[in-house]
């Protein structure tokens, strides 16, 4: 009989032996007490880990995981994208569909979800504020955009979601990674806040900025993402230059009517000759 | 939906079984999937000369987790009820004994950890290991052998190799 060596005594415990070697390891470790007591530790505790990880495999896939697993599917048939969908098909022009449904910038996609921390980061120190959750207040709307049109370097209307529920409360400039980033709170009936973060520092983290270019029109590359940060939903998305997020402590189902409104109206709005 | 996208999908149980008990919790786990997804997506011109897809999707999973150890994200630590508790440190009358498998695991150096998590989950040949991790099969075999054994001794609650002496 060979002696059984480290190696072996895992193979045995892993069934990665020749059936041969199994059986005579099999039978050397009845005169071993010390390895056997080893292997049938090991075995337990293989069985141990799969016993906590294998419930993992039946959980329904989060939206975000199913997404990224069907780049090329029709995403935009998915009702959770049904209001951007419409958008879509209403002709929102500067949305090449090539740019949407193949979502091929991973590293852009990686720099974004950090432009997604720093959204819900935002909302979740202002939104809890009573008495200055904005630094221009809504009855001032024309001032508030004036103001940060000219600190972002491009025309910043907010969007009116009154349709679904949702009051502009006003909005402020924040500190992003290189420049001025702005904030648009908004509150609904029961006094939940909605903010809408609109960055404009995404445009050099995508690969496909210049490439994408066409005609002045915004660029094509774009992706809806779902992010959870706590109890915050956010969902972003990356049009032209800019990065927009909406966060809310709402369900995914009323954010993404928003989304879809917010991009609607964004495009509506970038087609109408610069204030 | 063509093949391709059936195949890949038909991994994300497994990928996501397997980063949850590589990132210790839910949020961690589904972004490493995310990531690992896109990037798979972003070379998918390679796929037809990749014969064990297992092995190429695990090895990007690998790449991407130890990048991300290297070079952590802005920490978001999800603060929601229906999150497993992330390990916290034992306190001084419970010792190492109340450890639960889940934060022994997280004290495994991590090139033992992913060996023996993809030995056990994956049940994955030694041979498949060493090439989804790039490494010989016989580093495959000696941290297999040292993180299983850790492993033990930290659900045992035996102190590690090294004990303090209480000195009078």
């Amino acid at each position: 009989m060979n002696p059984i060596t480290e190696a072996e005594l895992h193979a045995f415990v892993d069934g990665q032996l020749t059936p041969e070697r199994h059986r005579e390891i099999e039978a050397a470790l009845a005169q071993r007490p010390d390895e056997a007591l080893r292997a049938q530790a090991y075995r337990e505790q293989k069985q141990a880990l799969r016993a906590l990880f294998d419930p993992v495999l039946d959980e329904p896939l989060p939206q975000r995981v199913l997404l990224a697993a069907r780049p090329r599917a029709p995403w935009y048939a998915q009702r959770w994208v049904a209001g951007v969908a419409i958008a879509l098909a209403s002709g929102a022009s500067g949305w090449g569909l090539h740019g949407v449904s193949q979502r091929v910038w991973p590293g852009a996609a990686l720099a974004t979800a950090g432009f997604a921390q720093r959204a819900a980061v935002a909302h979740a120190v202002y939104s809890p504020e009573q008495r200055r959750p904005v630094e221009v207040d809504a009855a001032h709307e024309d001032q508030l955009v004036t103001w940060l049109s000219k600190r972002m370097g491009a025309p910043m209307k907010p969007p009116h979601l009154q349709a679904l529920g949702y009051a502009l409360e006003g909005g402020r400039l924040l500190p992003g990674g290189q420049g001025p980033v702005a904030q648009f709170m908004y509150r609904d009936a029961g006094g939940q806040r909605l903010t809408l973060y609109v960055s404009n520092e995404i445009g050099d983290l995508s690969p496909a900025a210049s490439g994408a270019r066409r005609g002045g029109e915004v660029n094509a590359e774009t992706a809806f993402r779902f992010a959870r940060e706590g109890r915050l939903n956010v969902f972003y998305w990356v049009e032209g230059r800019f990065g927009y997020a909406i966060s809310a402590d709402a369900d995914k189902a009323a954010l993404t009517d928003v989304a879809g409104e917010v991009y609607r109206q964004l495009a509506s709005t970038a087609a109408e000759p610069p204030r | 939906m063509t093949p391709d996208d059936q195949q890949l999908l038909s991994w994300v149980p497994r990928l996501r079984r397997y980063a949850r008990a590589l990132a210790g919790n839910r949020d961690d786990a589904d972004d490493l999937v995310q990531d690992t997804l896109e990037r798979a997506w972003a070379k998918s011109a390679l796929w037809r000369g990749v014969a064990d897809m297992r092995g190429w999707l695990f090895g990007i999973m690998h790449n991407l987790h130890v990048d991300g150890v290297r070079r952590p994200r802005i920490a978001t630590q999800t603060m929601d009820d229906d999150t497993p508790e992330v390990a916290t440190a034992p306190t001084q009358g419970e010792r190492l004994a109340v450890l639960d498998l889940q934060a022994a695991l997280d004290l495994l150096p991590l090139e033992q950890k992913e060996i023996v998590l993809l030995v056990a989950l994956e049940d994955m040949a030694y041979a498949d290991v060493a090439k989804t991790l790039g490494i010989p099969i016989g580093t495959v075999m000696s941290r297999l052998s040292r993180g299983r054994e850790r492993l033990r001794a930290l659900m045992d609650g035996r102190a590690e190799p090294v004990r303090l002496k209480v000195v009078k």
